[in-house]
């Protein structure tokens, strides 16, 4: 079953009835185009939608046909109007004519439960399948990593199309007890300090991306604001740079405590816990029960855990928690690449200092983490590739001082077809389109041709080091460049 | 700058942002960043754009002003 909406009460309340069902549920971002929202669908061979009546009109109606599978749409009204939409449901009315008992069947800790999007550098978006056993993570990381205690009103900012918004937006605060605020609203400085006054929010998790947008309103937008109670502040999504962690010290008398984890791993690896002291700029340290390391990868894909401290390599888990993704929804091979023995391998660089504090360095591969959010290249390329103008498109995350990266694609052109303002803007306004401002690029440059390696892949890595003067490190594979 | 004025800039500033949008129907009490699809990135390239243009100074605490297009044409024709 799918939810696609706002962050609207009947988004949660189709969540957890899903889970009570015993259905596999999977919440998109309602940010989300048509394109990104049709390819989960279709993935996930999603037999429920629930959606609202704009959205459907929106972003389903038109490619209903191209998903099969897709049984029911069931549409939650605006207001007390109810929809009348042919091919699809009203929730009033199902609802309505539900009895409020229902025992909840006995669930298997090994069954799915959740299915979560995320991106790789090639191919399509993976679907992480989390099963029902992933709540003992959730609710374990929310007492420790998030220090909820019974009487907090805790306020985790993300929607729940991103897995953050699901793990800590609905479960983690549901089994540990605590009074959960969610915001309709987009950020907004104002707004959002107007909410932690309002609500009394005493533990907050948001993102880099707003942290830095607050930094850069200054302290005097807090004046007026009574946020006495505040106690714990968590950011995730991207690292939180050092300024930032100080920057809630001078702000909210708290610093961040920032914390790292991915869609795969399903709730928070490494913290800075309420007990211990942050270091500014670094993830923290793992949870208990989760084993970390920095390893070493040899040519023949095994690998050795480096014991050094500061010592760039890969972050490694060792596998095995309750919220560890079980597989990519009909993806066994590429499953089965994250692993090398007993390690997971999420995919980031980063190093461990002598106090066992991990650093993130970057992504070992392509993907592009703009606010917070994990954008794969592959994706963009493919929609912009669709526009008739352009032969090829590669797409890379661009270092951004308030978003830690921003989508740029650079396109070289089918014959027929020069570079100009008006076909620049007609290429962003097909990829928003089709993929919604979220993910689509903000910038777009226009190049005779794109690096590509002997075996046809192109070199992101190269456009990257050009697009920021870098050195271009090593080019033996490289077999095409047009520059 | 007039109404007139500060109304083509905007148009001109948003559509280089949200090229695909039909601006002629944007209604101008409605929120733009939910009518046009702009992500928080985008809106603060509007508001940089706009200061670009028009040398105008826009605090942060002013960007709220600037959310609907009568708002924003308010703001630059005062």
């Amino acid at each position: 079953m799918f939810v696609l909406s706002g962050r609207i009460p009947e988004l949660y309340i189709a969540v957890l009835g899903a889970l009570k069902a015993k259905c596999v549920v999977s919440p998109l971002f309602s940010a989300f185009g048509p394109e990104p929202v049709a390819t989960r669908l279709a993935i996930g061979a999603g037999r429920f939608l629930v959606t609202t009546e704009p959205l459907y009109r929106r972003k389903i109606e038109a490619l209903r046909t191209g998903l099969p599978k897709l049984q029911h749409v069931i549409l939650i009204p605006e207001g007390t109007a109810s929809t009348d939409i042919a091919g699809t449901l009203d929730w009033s009315r199902l609802v309505e004519a539900q009895s409020p008992d229902f025992t909840i069947p006995p669930t298997d800790p090994e069954a799915p439960a959740l299915l979560h999007f995320t991106s790789g550098t090639t191919g399509r978006p993976k679907g992480a399948i989390h099963v029902h056993e992933a709540v003992v993570t959730h609710h374990v990381t929310g007492r420790y990593a998030l220090d909820l205690h019974d009487d907090d009103i805790f306020w985790c900012t993300a929607d729940p199309g991103w897995v953050t918004g699901t793990s800590y937006g609905i479960i983690a605060p549901l089994t540990n007890g605590v009074t959960s605020v969610v915001a309709e609203a987009e950020f907004d400085a104002e707004t959002w300090y107007g909410i932690l006054q309002a609500e009394r929010v005493s533990v907050w998790y948001t993102a880099p991306t707003a942290i830095r947008m607050m930094m850069k309103l200054g302290t005097d937008a807090l004046r007026g604001f009574d946020l006495s109670a505040l106690r714990f502040l968590a950011s995730v999504g991207e690292p939180l740079n050092p300024e930032a962690v100080v920057w809630g010290q001078h702000a909210f008398g708290r610093p961040f405590h920032d914390n790292w984890w991915q869609t795969e791993t399903g709730g928070i690896m490494i913290a800075n816990f309420a007990a211990m002291d942050v270091k500014p700029g670094s993830m923290g340290r793992p949870l208990p029960g989760i084993d970390a390391a920095i390893v070493r990868r040899a040519a023949d894909g095994s690998v050795t855990p480096i014991d050094q401290p500061m010592v760039e390599g890969e972050l490694a888990l060792k596998a095995g928690w309750p919220s560890m993704m079980r597989g990519y929804l009909n993806e066994e091979a590429r499953y089965r690449k994250c692993f090398a023995g007993k390690w997971y391998l999420p995919g980031d660089l980063a190093m461990r200092d002598a106090e066992g504090y991990y650093w993130f360095v970057g992504r070992a591969d392509d993907v592009i983490k703009s606010s917070g959010h994990l954008i794969g290249p592959f994706e963009v390329e493919s929609t912009l590739m669709e526009h008739p103008a352009v032969a090829e498109a590669g797409v890379i995350g661009k270092p951004d001082p308030m978003a830690g990266e921003i989508v740029k694609a650079f396109v070289a052109l089918n014959p027929g077809f020069a570079p100009s303002e008006a076909l620049r803007r007609d290429l962003l306004g097909h990829a928003r389109k089709r993929l919604g401002a979220v993910v689509a690029p903000k910038e777009i440059d226009f190049c005779p041709g794109l690096p590509r390696t002997r075996s046809g892949k192109i070199m992101r890595r190269l456009l990257k080091a050009r697009e920021l003067g870098l050195p271009e490190g090593d080019l033996s594979t490289l077999e095409s460049d047009a520059r | 700058m007039n109404a007139a004025e500060a109304k083509r800039l905007v148009f001109d500033v948003l559509s280089r942002i949200a090229p695909e949008a039909d601006l002629a129907v944007l209604p101008g009490a409605a929120h733009m960043r939910e009518e046009l699809d702009l992500d928080s990135m985008d809106f603060l390239n509007f508001i940089s754009a706009l200061h670009e243009r028009t040398r105008v100074d826009i605090p942060e605490a002013d960007y709220p002003k600037l959310f609907t297009l009568d708002g924003a044409v308010a703001y630059l024709s005062r």
